[in-house]
């Protein structure tokens, strides 16, 4: 029973790093009907901001919660530059585009990132600096935990409330759902529909660059192709939850983690990364606007 | 080259034409009926198919122009030899350190003169760690480089993938580190200078029951690895032959990150001790995960390939006691071994892992055996190199046996910290 329990907490931690990059993926295509493609780069790309500010700052000198904050703080606006960049050059001018234009252009700049990567930061796996260990081991009833899953998982949660603060409670939360409800009428409103757009982007590549750096602290091995798995299995999280959703994203993600410790855990661990693709297409045969969404109709 | 360009293009359309006089697709015939924008387009589309002929023909011309040149190289003055190596990607440090150790045997053999009053020259190809790329490249090689012998791969996927090339074509191909039995049984011109999984696997097993008296093993191995999968089933058969107990088998797929899910299964089993024979990118996270997230206390075993200094940076403390084989130590006193350790020292300034030896080894040994083949034809390196008997080795005495591997001594390796400390050597 004991293990049982184990792995429902490990499926958690597992499902909260999904969680923070299906956000991304939700809020652009709640936005721009785009399914962002190049969100999973953004994610590596974080991991290696945070390597390298990591490297530079010396932060694994001092391995403690602040450095951890500090890392997670640089890679998060990294990551929002990196975001902000790929809206202005590759979907701005694309913006009264066929639908179709644009997602291609979403897998090409996904590629452009990759191989980039592997050329810049080379295709071998890097080693993720210690910034943060803590010692020991929470135990409640058998059941264990240890303290850095724990501080993440916390982080996530976290960062997960204040967006859905940002998006229910301030302006330009309202701007950003006026936009995703009608973006020619929102115009006419006065409201600046290309920077909303722009603010979206940064703020779902600020999550990911986060779940970057979180994913280099627990896992410390990354490299230019890492974002491609977690990438496609966010998205599969989001359409799960319904996409354009924010609580399904959130749902969405831990119902996959949990999901995929499960199948490891007591089936066959083979088909782990199976596991997403046949629940995508269950999802799209059965129930294609997912657990939360609503189909829009659409005027014809 | 224009010129040439145009004129094959014109007689592909003449042929065209002939070939096909009925209402040529592009549009002639009805001029009359056709808007002048059709014209224009139609005259670029003749264009364009002129182009597109001309340049295939020549493509043609040119491959059938470069398989004339095939077997020039060998009046040329040196001998080349192919080598195919994982130089980055997942395992990278495989493909760096085999390559060191090959440099350094290239330079000794040149700087005695050579073989047979020619110097050896080396081309190395990257194939990323993966085997597809290590397949094409070794057609490459072969076919355009016209190589006399190839050297590699280490990872026996990749070599699974290029032996049956280098078999096709007759070239001799020398594994330094592939350990998998498949690989030297594609063909009688694929050789290796290691010893096999099966006894690997044995010598594994045996220092679990012998050395650790480990009673309940638990094996995590890596499905889409023929080197671990392989290496897990002979240990398997051993252990359990020696009174053993195997009471978890688990698996997972090279590159994933997360196996804190097996691990725990294994917890709840409580093994004595766990055989990961996989690479050692993911080794060094299984070990972490399984110290630090899981809470297991057991010490890890595994193979030779674990041997990379990346092991412990990734794995760092959570290693601390786990024992691997491996195909040497630099703590062998021999002189021999010194020795290579010295000159490796000088010319890359750092201490040789087990796969530089290996590295060093199969390029040694398909020296040697180019010197003593009648010529440098490759049936006649293929003969001297199934006869290498008894050859000094920098990893032990090289001697060939008819499935063309050798019969070696294993070394077990223990981590402390961040050393690889010598255990104990098995003879087979």
């Amino acid at each position: 029973m004991i293990e049982f329990f184990q792995h429902i907490v490990n499926g958690l931690s597992l499902g909260s790093i999904y969680a923070l990059i299906a956000l991304g993926y939700t809020m652009v295509f709640g936005i721009l009907q785009l399914i962002n493609f190049a969100h999973g780069e953004v994610f590596m790309l974080g991991a290696f901001i945070g390597m390298y500010s990591t490297q530079w700052l010396k932060l694994y000198e001092n391995p403690s919660l602040s450095s951890l904050f500090i890392c997670l703080a640089i890679a998060m606006v990294g990551c929002a530059i990196v975001g902000f960049t790929i809206e202005r050059l590759a979907y701005k001018p694309l913006r009264g585009a066929p639908r179709i234009n644009v997602l291609i252009t979403a897998v090409g700049v996904s590629l452009f990132l990759q191989f980039s990567g592997q050329l810049i930061f080379g295709s071998d796996p890097k080693f993720f600096p210690t910034i943060y260990s803590p010692e020991g081991m929470w135990n409640i009833g058998g059941v264990t935990l240890s303290p850095l899953h724990g501080v993440v998982f916390g982080i996530s949660i976290v960062l997960m409330l204040i967006l859905q603060y940002i998006i229910f409670n301030t302006r330009l939360g309202r701007a950003m759902r006026a936009v995703s409800y009608n973006h020619d009428l929102a115009s006419l409103m006065g409201i600046p529909t290309d920077r909303v757009i722009s603010y979206t982007f940064m703020l779902g590549s600020a999550l990911a660059g986060a779940a970057g750096v979180m994913v280099g602290v627990i896992y410390p091995k990354i490299d230019p192709i890492m974002g491609v798995m977690p990438g496609l299995k966010a998205f599969v999280a989001a359409v799960f939850g319904g996409i354009g959703n924010i609580t399904g994203a959130v749902v969405g993600a831990l119902t996959l983690g949990l999901s995929e410790e499960f199948l490891v855990a007591y089936w066959a661990p083979t088909f782990r990364d199976a596991l997403a693709f046949a629940l995508l297409i269950l999802v799209l045969l059965f129930k294609p606007t997912g657990l939360f969404g609503s189909a829009r109709r659409e005027k014809v | 080259m224009f010129n040439i360009v145009k004129v094959t293009g014109n007689a592909c359309l003449a042929l065209l034409y002939v070939l096909k006089p009925s209402p040529p697709f592009w549009g002639e015939k009805e001029g009359f009926c056709m808007k002048q924008s059709e014209k224009i387009n139609a005259r670029k589309t003749i264009k364009t198919l002129k182009w597109v002929s001309g340049l295939l023909l020549l493509a043609l011309l040119s491959t059938s122009c470069t398989k004339k040149d095939k077997g020039a190289s060998t009046e040329s003055d040196e001998i080349l030899v192919g080598e195919v190596l994982s130089m980055t990607g997942p395992e990278a440090t495989f493909g760096t350190s085999s390559n060191s150790g090959t440099l350094l045997a290239v330079d000794e053999i040149n700087a005695e003169g050579g073989i047979k009053g020619k110097k050896v020259r080396v081309i190395t190809l990257d194939n990323q760690g993966k085997p597809e790329e290590a397949a094409t490249a070794v057609t490459k090689l072969i076919t355009q480089n016209n190589v006399t012998a190839i050297l590699g791969e280490v990872a026996s996927s990749r070599s699974l993938a290029m032996a049956p090339i280098a078999q096709q074509y007759k070239i001799p191909m020398v594994s330094p580190s592939s350990t998998n039995p498949k690989v030297t049984e594609v063909g009688d011109y694929i050789f290796r200078v290691c010893f096999i999984d099966p006894f690997q696997g044995k010598v594994m097993a045996k220092f679990a029951l012998d050395t650790l008296h480990a009673k309940r093993v638990a094996v995590l191995r890596d499905v889409k690895n023929d080197y671990s999968v392989g290496l897990a089933n002979f240990f398997i058969e051993t252990f359990k032959a020696g009174g053993g107990e195997i009471i978890a088998d688990q698996s997972y797929s090279a590159g994933d990150i997360d196996f804190k899910a097996q691990l725990t299964s294994i917890k709840a089993k409580k093994p004595d001790a766990i055989f990961v024979p996989g690479y050692y990118t993911d080794v060094g996270l299984i070990a972490r995960q399984a110290v630090k997230d899981v809470g297991i206390k057991v010490p890890l075993l595994g193979g030779d390939g674990w041997d990379s200094p990346k092991l412990v940076e990734v794995g760092g403390q959570s290693l601390n006691g786990s024992y691997f084989s491996n195909h040497y130590s630099t703590e062998d006193k021999s002189p021999h071994v010194q020795s290579f350790i010295k000159r490796f020292k000088e010319k890359f300034n750092i201490v040789p892992d087990g796969l530089a030896a290996m590295g060093y080894d199969g390029a040694m040994v398909l020296f040697d055996a180019m010197k003593r083949a009648k010529t440098l034809e490759t049936k006649d390196i293929r003969d001297a190199l199934a006869a290498t008997k008894d050859f000094p080795g920098v990893t032990g005495k090289i001697t060939m046996d008819e499935n063309r591997n050798p019969v070696k001594p294993a070394v077990v390796i223990k981590v402390v910290g961040k050393d690889f400390k010598y255990q104990e050597t098995v003879n087979p």
